[in-house]
């Protein structure tokens, strides 16, 4: 790719093309969510209109206020912020915690242990689904929040992998001396690694907010009461109850998944990490 | 701090875990002195710091696990004691139920067609995003989002998208004199109507491939430009070995995933009947209806059995395959 002084002209025109294969890839990832937003704010009337507008007539802002008042969305919109907030500080904890001990720890199994941990991401999470759901159903937990939250404090596989590595960056030294003065492994723990991998930590939180709040699968086996719904399997209510509404459906759509957007432009960084750090590991 | 440095590099810093890994192995490890109280203690704090995991393993995974193995080889129903059919739920599985071979065939095509398709489709979409031009940065931005994109709004968003008549893509098509078919409504379009919209939503992969494409020595691309190598040769003898390791993850990590496809289909057909034809009944559509419909958890149970022996078979498959294909760098790991 470095230029050539006499090769100029031909960079000029390979990068022109490169930048039209570029343009052409983001419309296609960008058309579909303006379709989304154009069609939000679009009346019947024109959502069935041939050929379709590219751009809304008028803006009908009031289907977002309607869509929100035909069900239960507030609701819905704080009992999902309530899962996913415990979802995401159980998975900070319980995750750089275990990550704690495959890093620092020398305890004995702990090669094969790990390797354990590894092998877990190849079992498909579908294999385990309904044993889950029967030992939930017989403890009482259908119908609360449980299933979806204690999870959640028991690590996962990825996470506890993608913190060990961040921790095992952290200079030996540092514990060694932290030991020396007198501090036990629950403080170190606390006091000096959780600041130190504090990039990792906001990676893991986002990650885990973001899988919490688009996870349908678990409210759908385990959440019957409408009042305990999450956003996800409201959405999938909702549609019940406006059908082919799209003019509705879209502005739920693009309401639920704004925050989504939102956080992803603040910590792209995280997000990129995160994703990244999934394919450290060569098998 | 070193962590600190990390996150800056973000973009160049894809894959230096092994290293890292190797250096710190080389640590004076063998002060072993000797089964002291120190080492006991150590053990004891080390169990500790991974109970939760421990506890997640054997009530999460394998108990469940040893469990539906059981309940496989019973009638039971939730509400009924269990008893034993011995291999009833099998024979009745690959005799008896022409559905379980539906839902079997809907889901290898999808794997068969999805995982190749994102695969390339991220590789390629990497190279052009690898390419060192001005505003690339913003241009990774918005081909990433749909990555992050995912449930219950994008599958309205899609069937939206995917109506035959005023949808976009449809009209797209006819912009091109293209009569596009009725995509979620003709059992020969559904499924790649959700491959299209895999594709549509590959970023994660494509991410991967960018990071470990960066990595590449640039001294490689030189050596090989005085030799006279262009652009698609310098791809297919670099750029494609050095990113095989990302290209055997993705695939190992992928088909699993393709295999357990099931909330697309369960949104996109109505109550989760598996679309016209049943052309979208997948395997995980067919065992939860099994499972939460008419609630033959026994049923549910061998399907899920069988599905983690497919499902290992391919893995295996795919980690025998890799030794013939995958490079590493510093050897064998």
């Amino acid at each position: 790719m470095e230029t050539y002084v006499g090769n100029k002209k031909k960079m000029r025109i390979k990068n022109f093309f490169i930048y039209i294969l570029l343009i052409g890839v983001s419309i296609i990832i960008l058309l579909p969510v303006w379709w989304m937003i154009s069609t939000s704010l679009k009346s019947p009337g024109e959502i069935a209109q041939y050929p379709p507008t590219f751009f809304p007539e008028s803006f009908q802002f009031s289907n977002y206020i309607e869509a929100w008042q035909t069900a239960p969305f507030t609701r819905w919109t704080l009992n999902t912020l309530f899962i996913a907030g415990i979802v995401t500080i159980g998975s900070v904890l319980a995750n750089s915690f275990i990550a704690y001990g495959f890093a620092v720890i020398r305890f004995k199994g702990k090669k094969i242990l790990f390797g354990l941990v590894m092998a877990t991401m190849l079992i498909p999470g579908f294999v385990t689904l309904v044993p889950q759901y029967i030992i939930f159903s017989k403890i009482g937990w259908v119908n609360t929040y449980l299933p979806l939250i204690v999870p959640a404090f028991l690590g996962s596989a990825f996470f506890i992998f993608l913190l060990r590595q961040f921790i095992r960056t952290i200079p030996r030294a540092m514990i060694d001396a932290a030991k020396i003065d007198g501090a036990n492994h629950f403080q170190i723990w606390w006091k000096i690694i959780l600041p130190l991998i504090k990039p990792a930590l906001i990676t893991v939180a986002i990650l885990a907010f973001n899988g919490s709040w688009n996870d349908l699968l678990g409210p759908l086996l385990y959440l019957t009461d409408e009042n305990l719904y999450t956003l996800q399997i409201g959405l999938q209510t909702f549609k019940g109850q406006v059908s082919t509404q799209w003019n509705y459906l879209m502005a739920m759509s693009t309401t639920v998944l704004l925050p989504m957007i939102l956080l992803f432009f603040f910590f792209q960084k995280h997000f990129i990490e995160g994703n990244n750090l999934s394919g450290g590991q060569k098998f | 701090m070193e962590s600190l440095q990390r996150e800056d590099r973000v973009e160049q810093r894809p894959l230096p875990l092994k290293k890292i890994e190797t250096t710190k192995n080389k640590k004076p490890n063998n002060k072993k002195r000797k089964p002291s109280k120190l080492a006991v203690r150590e053990n004891i704090w080390g169990y500790i710091f991974i109970a939760p995991w421990i506890i997640g393993l054997l009530g999460l995974t394998l108990g469940p696990l040893l469990f539906s193995l059981v309940t496989s080889f019973t009638d039971y129903n939730i509400t009924s004691q269990m008893n034993f059919i011995g291999f009833d739920n099998y024979i009745k599985m690959f005799t008896a139920d022409p559905l379980f071979w539906t839902s079997l065939y809907n889901t290898v095509y999808f794997v068969i067609f999805s995982v190749p398709l994102t695969t390339v489709g991220g590789i390629l979409v990497a190279l052009l995003l690898n390419q060192k031009i001005r505003g690339i940065k913003y241009f990774r931005t918005i081909i990433y989002l749909p990555a992050i994109l995912s449930g219950v709004a994008i599958y309205f968003l899609w069937m939206q998208l995917l109506s035959p008549s005023t949808g976009l893509v449809n009209t797209v098509l006819a912009w091109f004199g293209i009569d596009g078919p009725a995509w979620l409504f003709d059992p020969e379009w559904t499924k790649p109507a959700l491959i299209m919209m895999k594709l549509w939503g590959l970023g994660g992969g494509m991410l991967l491939y960018l990071a470990i494409m960066q990595n590449v020595p640039k001294e490689m691309y030189e050596a090989a430009e005085l030799d006279g190598a262009g652009g698609f040769r310098k791809f297919i003898h670099i750029t494609l070995p050095m990113i095989t390791p990302i290209i055997f993850f993705d695939l190992v990590t992928s088909t699993i995933g393709a295999f357990q496809i099931f909330q697309e289909a369960y949104v996109m057909t109505e109550n989760g009947d598996g679309g016209p034809s049943s052309s979208l009944l997948f395997y995980n559509l067919h065992m939860w209806n099994n499972a939460f419909e008419i609630f033959d958890m026994g049923y549910a149970s061998a399907m899920a059995w069988i599905l983690f022996l497919i499902v290992m078979v391919f893995t295996f498959i795919h980690f025998k395959v890799s030794k013939r294909w995958v490079y590493y760098e510093s050897g064998d790991e």
